[in-house]
C-alpha cells in the first residue's frame, strides 16, 4: 500500500496578542491520520466550529506549519518552505476549495482571469484556444461554462456560483487530492446534491481523493468513506462514516447527530437541546483523554475516570 | 390582531451594467409584492443566484451601483415613523440603520473590517446608538457575547484569528446587539456546526420573541426553515413563487419547485441518489417567457410557456404563482420522513 497522504502527531499553537497579554490557541492536537493511494476515498472531517478544521486543512495544503508533528504528500514532507518548482509541483497535485468563495477570489480580479492564470500556471497552456478549452471543460464539470462567467467580477457571481468556479479552479490541474473546505454550505440543495454527487464521481471515475471538510451530517453520510469528529483541536472519533454516524459513540458526536435539525416537525419551531449532553460534551473539553481502537474498526476518545 | 412592519410592493431593482457601450440588465428582483408583520420570522429559500440576496439588500438600504430600483416601495411601519427605503435619503436610512433595522450580510467576513479589532467594530456599531459608555456599555457588550457562547476575548481579535464560526457569531452579535425592530440576515448561521447553529437560531429566536421585532432571514438550509420561520417564501428567477405557513409549505406545498426543493436533501441514514433539478438556471438577464419555471417543470402545459401565473391566494396567508397548482404533488409526507432513519 502505497502513501498518499500521511499526518503524524500534528500539533498547531496559535499565540496572538501583544500588549494586553497573550493568548494561546491550541487549533489542532495530536491529529494522526493517513490516506492511501491505491483507494481513492472521500475523508470528511466534521466537527465543532473553530475545532481546527480549517486549520488542519490548511497545514496539508502547506500553507501552515505544524507547530509539531509532521505531514507528507507522496513522501514527500509537505511544506511552503522549499524550492519554486518543488512548491509548484505539489500544488498541481493538491488543490484546495476554500469555506467562502467571497474571500478565496479576489474582489478586483476577474473569475475567468483566476481560472485562467491557473491552467497557464499548472498546464503550461498558452494558446487561447487550449486556455479556453480547460477552463470551459472545468466549469462545465460543475454546471457553468465559460461563456457565463468570463468578464465577470466576483461581486457579479452569487455565491452559489462562485463556489462552482472555486471548484472549477481547483480541478484544472487534475489533481489527485481535492482539499474541500465547506465546498456546499453557501448552494441550494439541489446544486448541493450535484456539487457533492461530482465528489463523488471524481473519486469513483477518476480516482480523487477529496478531504470534505462539512458541518452537513447527512451529505457526509451520502458522500464519505471514512470521517473524523474534532472537538476544540482534538480528533474525538474517527472511522467508517456510517459505522459513526449512525451510532455515534463519543458524547461530543452523540450531541452533535442530536442537534441536527430535521424537517419532520416542520413549523413547530423546535430548537431545544438536551442540556445534560451539553453539559457532558462541554466537561470533556478539557480532559486529553486518547483514542482507543473499538472492535467496529472505529477509534474513540476516552477518558479515565478521575 | 397582527400589524404589519414592512410592505413590499411591485419591487423591482436590477443591475444595469454598461461593458464597452453594450448595456447588460440582470433583474435579479423582479416584481416582487409582500408584507412582513411585526413579532414574525419569514423565511426566504431558492436557487442559488436566484435573487434572494439581491432583494433583502434593498429591504436592508443596502444597495450599490450597478443594482438600482427600477420600480416599487419597500415601506417600514418603524415606532419612530414610517418610511419607504427605496426613496429615502441616506441621513434619514442612517437613522434607523442598527437601532431599528440591522442587516446580516451573507459572507461573513465582509461587514468586518480585517484591520480593526473586533471591540473596536463594536464600539463603532453599538456604542452610539446604545447610548451607553463606561462600565454600563461594557457590561452589555460581554453579556450579549456570553449569550452568543463568543469568549470575552474576541473583543482583542482581529477578524483573521478567529475561526469561520466564531466570526458569524460576532457579526450577529453586531446586528442584535442595539435590539433592530427589524433584523435581516443572509445566511446566518452557514458556517456554525450543528450544535452552535440550534443555539444561536435559538438566540435569534428569543431575542426576536423578547423585542416583538421582526426577522427575515436567507437560507439554503430548509432544515433550518422548517424550525424557525413562521411564514417561508421561495424566490425563483426573480420572482416570489410561492409563500405560505411553514408546515403547510413542507406538507402540502403549491407549487412545483417547492415540492422539489423541500424533498432535495438527503437526511441521515439516508444513500438513495437524490435529483438534482434537470435544465439550467434560468438567465436573468433573458428570462424565459411566461412562467418562468416552465423549462424544468415537471408539470408545464402550453398555457405556461406564454402566460405568467400570477401569485394567487390558495388558502389562509398561502399564495403561489402556478397555473396547475392544484395538481402539485408533495414529494414527502410526514410520515414517510420517519420511516428513512433505519
Ligand atoms: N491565524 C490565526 N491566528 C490565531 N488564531 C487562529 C488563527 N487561525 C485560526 N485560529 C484559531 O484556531 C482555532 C481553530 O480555527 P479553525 O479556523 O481551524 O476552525 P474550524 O474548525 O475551521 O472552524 P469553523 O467550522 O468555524 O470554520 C480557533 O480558535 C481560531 O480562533
Ligand atoms: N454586482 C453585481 N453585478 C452584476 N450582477 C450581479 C451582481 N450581484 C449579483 N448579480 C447577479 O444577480 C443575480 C442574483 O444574485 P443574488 O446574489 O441576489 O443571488 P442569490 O439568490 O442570493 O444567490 P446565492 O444563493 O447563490 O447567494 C445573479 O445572477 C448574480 O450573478
Ligand atoms: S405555471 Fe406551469 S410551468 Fe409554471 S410551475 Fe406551474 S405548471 Fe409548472
Ligand atoms: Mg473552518
Ligand atoms: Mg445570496
Amino acid at each position: 500500500m502505497s502513501t498518499l497522504l500521511d499526518v503524524r502527531n500534528v500539533n498547531k499553537r496559535f499565540a496572538t496578542g501583544g500588549l494586553m497579554g497573550r493568548r494561546v490557541v491550541d487549533a489542532v492536537q495530536d491529529a494522526n491520520l493517513t490516506l492511501s493511494s491505491d483507494k481513492p476515498e472521500i475523508f470528511t472531517i466534521i466537527g465543532e466550529s473553530g475545532s481546527g478544521k480549517t486549520t488542519l486543512a490548511r497545514m496539508i495544503l502547506g500553507l501552515e506549519l505544524p507547530t509539531s508533528g509532521e505531514i507528507s504528500f507522496a513522501g514527500k514532507t509537505v511544506s511552503h518552505r522549499v524550492g519554486r518548482q518543488e512548491r509548484l509541483e505539489f500544488m498541481a497535485k493538491v488543490q484546495p476549495v476554500f469555506q467562502n468563495p467571497f474571500e478565496a477570489f479576489n474582489p478586483l480580479k476577474r473569475v475567468d482571469r483566476y481560472l485562467e492564470s491557473t491552467a497557464k500556471r499548472f498546464l503550461k497552456l498558452k494558446s487561447r484556444d487550449d486556455l479556453d478549452g480547460a477552463m470551459d471543460g472545468a466549469l462545465q464539470k460543475v454546471g457553468l461554462s465559460l461563456a457565463e462567467v468570463r468578464g465577470r467580477y466576483p461581486h457579479e457571481m452569487s455565491g452559489g456560483q462562485l463556489q462552482r468556479a472555486a471548484i472549477a479552479r481547483a480541478l484544472i490541474p487534475n489533481p489527485p487530492l481535492l482539499v474541500a473546505d465547506e465546498p456546499v454550505s453557501m448552494v441550494d440543495a439541489s446544486l448541493r446534491m450535484s456539487i457533492v454527487n461530482l465528489l463523488k464521481s471524481l473519486r469513483d471515475d477518476l480516482g480523487v481523493s477529496v478531504i470534505y471538510i462539512t458541518h452537513d451530517l447527512a451529505t457526509a453520510y451520502y458522500i464519505s468513506n471514512r470521517l473524523i469528529i474534532m472537538q476544540r483541536g482534538r480528533i474525538v472519533e474517527m472511522g467508517d462514516a456510517r459505522t459513526v454516524l449512525d451510532n455515534p459513540e463519543h458524547p461530543y458526536s452523540r450531541l452533535l447527530k442530536a442537534s441536527v435539525l430535521s424537517t419532520e416537525d416542520a413549523g413547530d419551531g423546535k430548537l431545544a437541546t438536551d442540556p445534560a449532553m451539553v453539559e457532558l460534551a462541554n466537561e470533556l473539553v478539557r480532559r486529553p483523554g486518547r483514542l482507543v481502537d473499538r472492535p467496529d474498526g472505529r477509534m474513540v476518545r476516552t477518558y479515565d475516570r478521575v | 390582531m397582527t400589524q404589519d412592519l414592512l410592505k413590499v410592493d411591485g419591487l423591482k431593482a436590477y443591475y444595469q451594467m454598461n461593458y464597452f457601450g453594450v448595456t447588460r440588465e440582470v433583474r435579479a428582483v423582479d416584481d416582487i409584492t409582500m408584507t412582513i408583520r411585526k413579532n414574525e420570522v419569514y423565511g426566504i429559500a431558492g436557487e442559488s443566484s436566484s435573487g434572494k440576496t439581491s432583494f433583502i439588500k434593498v429591504l436592508a438600504a443596502a444597495i450599490r451601483p450597478p443594482l438600482r430600483i427600477v420600480a416599487g416601495s419597500v415601506k417600514y411601519d418603524f415606532k419612530s415613523g414610517p418610511i419607504d427605503v427605496a426613496t429615502a435619503s441616506p441621513a434619514e436610512i442612517e437613522a434607523v440603520r442598527w437601532r431599528r433595522l440591522s442587516y446580516i450580510m451573507q459572507g461573513s467576513m465582509s461587514v468586518l473590517n480585517p484591520l480593526r479589532r473586533i471591540g473596536k467594530t463594536f464600539e463603532d456599531f453599538a456604542m452610539r446608538p446604545l447610548g451607553l459608555t463606561g462600565e454600563a456599555y461594557r457590561a452589555r457588550i460581554l453579556n450579549h457575547l456570553e449569550r452568543l457562547k463568543l469568549p470575552a476575548d474576541v473583543l482583542r481579535a482581529y477578524p483573521h484569528e478567529l475561526s469561520g464560526g466564531m466570526r458569524q457569531r460576532v457579526t450577529i452579535g453586531l446586528a442584535t446587539v442595539c435590539h433592530p425592530e427589524f433584523v435581516i440576515a443572509d445566511e446566518p448561521t452557514t458556517a456554525l456546526d450543528v450544535v452552535v447553529q440550534k443555539e444561536v437560531l435559538g438566540l435569534i429566536r428569543e431575542i426576536q420573541q423578547d423585542m416583538g421585532s421582526s426577522v427575515i432571514f436567507v437560507t439554503h438550509d430548509m432544515s433550518v426553515h422548517a424550525n424557525m420561520a413562521d411564514r417561508v417564501g421561495i424566490i425563483y428567477a426573480g420572482r416570489l413563487v410561492e409563500e405560505g405557513p411553514t408546515r403547510e409549505m413542507f406538507f402540502a406545498p403549491k407549487h412545483p419547485y417547492t415540492a422539489h426543493l423541500v424533498a432535495s436533501l438527503p437526511r441521515i441514514g439516508d444513500t438513495t441518489q437524490r435529483p438534482a433539478l434537470e435544465g439550467r438556471p434560468p438567465n436573468l438577464a433573458d428570462p424565459p417567457k411566461g412562467c418562468r419555471f416552465h423549462p424544468r417543470c415537471p408539470l408545464a402545459v402550453d398555457k405556461c410557456r406564454t402566460e405568467v401565473p400570477p401569485l394567487e391566494t390558495v388558502g389562509k396567508d398561502h399564495r403561489t404563482a402556478c397555473w396547475r397548482w392544484q395538481d402539485v404533488q408533495p414529494l414527502v409526507s410526514p410520515h414517510a420522513a420517519h420511516g428513512v432513519m433505519a
